[in-house]
């Protein structure tokens, strides 16, 4: 890749996702976009790039822009987290509801192991009679396809999972091992662009966003975090990654990276 | 220091094995079948044992059993490494004993995760 092949993805990601790509990585760079640049039956990722930039293709474009989005890779990744959510964040919430279902929603699920985490944990250990619905969006076409396919390699089933978990909840694959079907259907998907206009999108009880606001720029961090805050149902949870500190919004002293509407912003709304 | 022993009867993953499990800060020792590996646990009970299925001499499962007999040998935590990947002779490892199961090939990611799931890193 040329600086120029470089400096056109970071502009790229950075305008359609607002996605923080620093041009000098190249080898994250080559690593990501040499599949795509396969897929797409290049002879390299420089052709690759060339046509992305001669041809003007949204699908060429957003090819480029959704393998640059952060991917995340392992089940359970934070077990402490999960184990809050299920037992004691979601008892919690489905106290203070009326009836109807709780709806989670996984913002930026990658390949689903997280968003299926919280499926296993719930099928484990949920809140007894309360109805559940799951949503998971990623902006990633090609990791949406596999994670609602539920089928993950070797490797993937080993990072994170425990034996007992995948003797538990899965079925042997042709090329891996294929979560229950049960689990499968308990998640609802979506490409969803983060960045965009989503008032439409519904409210949420819980939403879990990790591992991507690092990875924003500031401005697009801004509207993500408005956007989903905007999307949570009153008395909803916000869930970020452990670090995070985002304004306007209350941090749980006890729970690190567990989120709520302040008051005055509910009052607000 | 916690005691790791592998058991395996190729030295090359023992060797891998150990490597991984020093810079994750364990004491390694290593027996290439069962019989030897009981030998060893009688004279130093291990910490942690990752556990090889098949091997000449006395294979993982029946030395999995045999360490259970033994004064402290229930207090072993036990990761089958094996190149079998069939659900149901994972759930066998398990019902045996075993806390966690390893499919080989194996890297030093995955070996520190499942580590930490047996609950000792």
């Amino acid at each position: 890749m040329t600086p120029q092949d470089r400096e056109l993805v970071a502009r790229l990601c950075a305008e359609r996702a607002g996605l923080r790509v620093e041009a000098d990585r190249t080898y994250l760079l080559e690593n990501r976009l040499g599949p795509v640049a396969r897929r797409e039956g290049f002879a390299s990722v420089h052709d690759f790039v060339c046509a992305v930039r001669d041809r003007d293709e949204e699908r060429l474009i957003w090819a480029a822009v959704e393998a640059m989005s952060p991917a995340e890779t392992a089940f359970f990744r934070e077990p402490q987290a999960l184990g809050c959510i299920v037992a004691e964040v979601l008892p919690e919430l489905a106290r203070r509801r009326d009836g109807g279902p709780l709806r989670l929603w996984a913002a930026a699920c990658g390949a689903g192991q997280e968003v299926y985490s919280l499926a296993m944990a719930l099928a484990e250990a949920g809140p007894p009679g309360v109805a559940i619905e799951i949503f998971a969006s990623d902006l990633c076409e090609r990791r949406l396809e596999k994670a609602q396919a539920g089928i993950y390699s070797q490797f993937e089933v080993q990072r994170g999972l425990s034996a007992h978990r995948l003797v538990e909840h899965f079925e042997a694959a042709d090329e891996g091992f294929a979560l229950s079907p049960r689990l499968r259907q308990m998640v609802r998907w979506r490409r969803v662009n983060l960045i965009e206009d989503l008032s439409r999108i519904g409210k949420f009880d819980l939403i879990l966003c990790r591992n991507l606001m690092g990875r924003l720029l500031d401005e697009a961090r801004g509207r993500v975090l408005a956007n989903l805050e905007e999307a949570l149902a009153p008395g909803g949870w916000l869930v970020l990654d452990a670090e995070e500190v985002v304004p306007g919004l209350t941090a749980d002293s006890g729970r690190p990276g567990f989120f709520r509407r302040s008051a005055a912003a509910r009052a607000a709304a | 220091m916690k005691l790791c022993l592998v058991v395996d009867d190729s030295r090359v993953v023992r060797k891998v094995a150990r490597r991984i499990l020093e810079d994750l800060g364990f004491e390694v020792a290593e027996a290439g079948d069962g019989a030897e590996a009981l030998a060893w646990a009688r004279t130093a009970m291990p910490d942690v044992i990752l556990l090889d299925w098949n091997m000449p001499v006395m294979n993982g499962l029946e030395f999995l059993r045999r360490l259970r007999q033994e004064p402290g040998g229930d207090l072993a935590r036990v990761l089958f490494c094996s190149v079998e990947n069939d659900l149901d002779r994972i759930r066998e490892a398990l019902d045996g004993g075993a806390c966690e199961y390893i499919m080989k090939p194996f890297d030093g990611d995955i070996l520190a995760s499942k580590l930490t799931l047996a609950g000792v890193l």
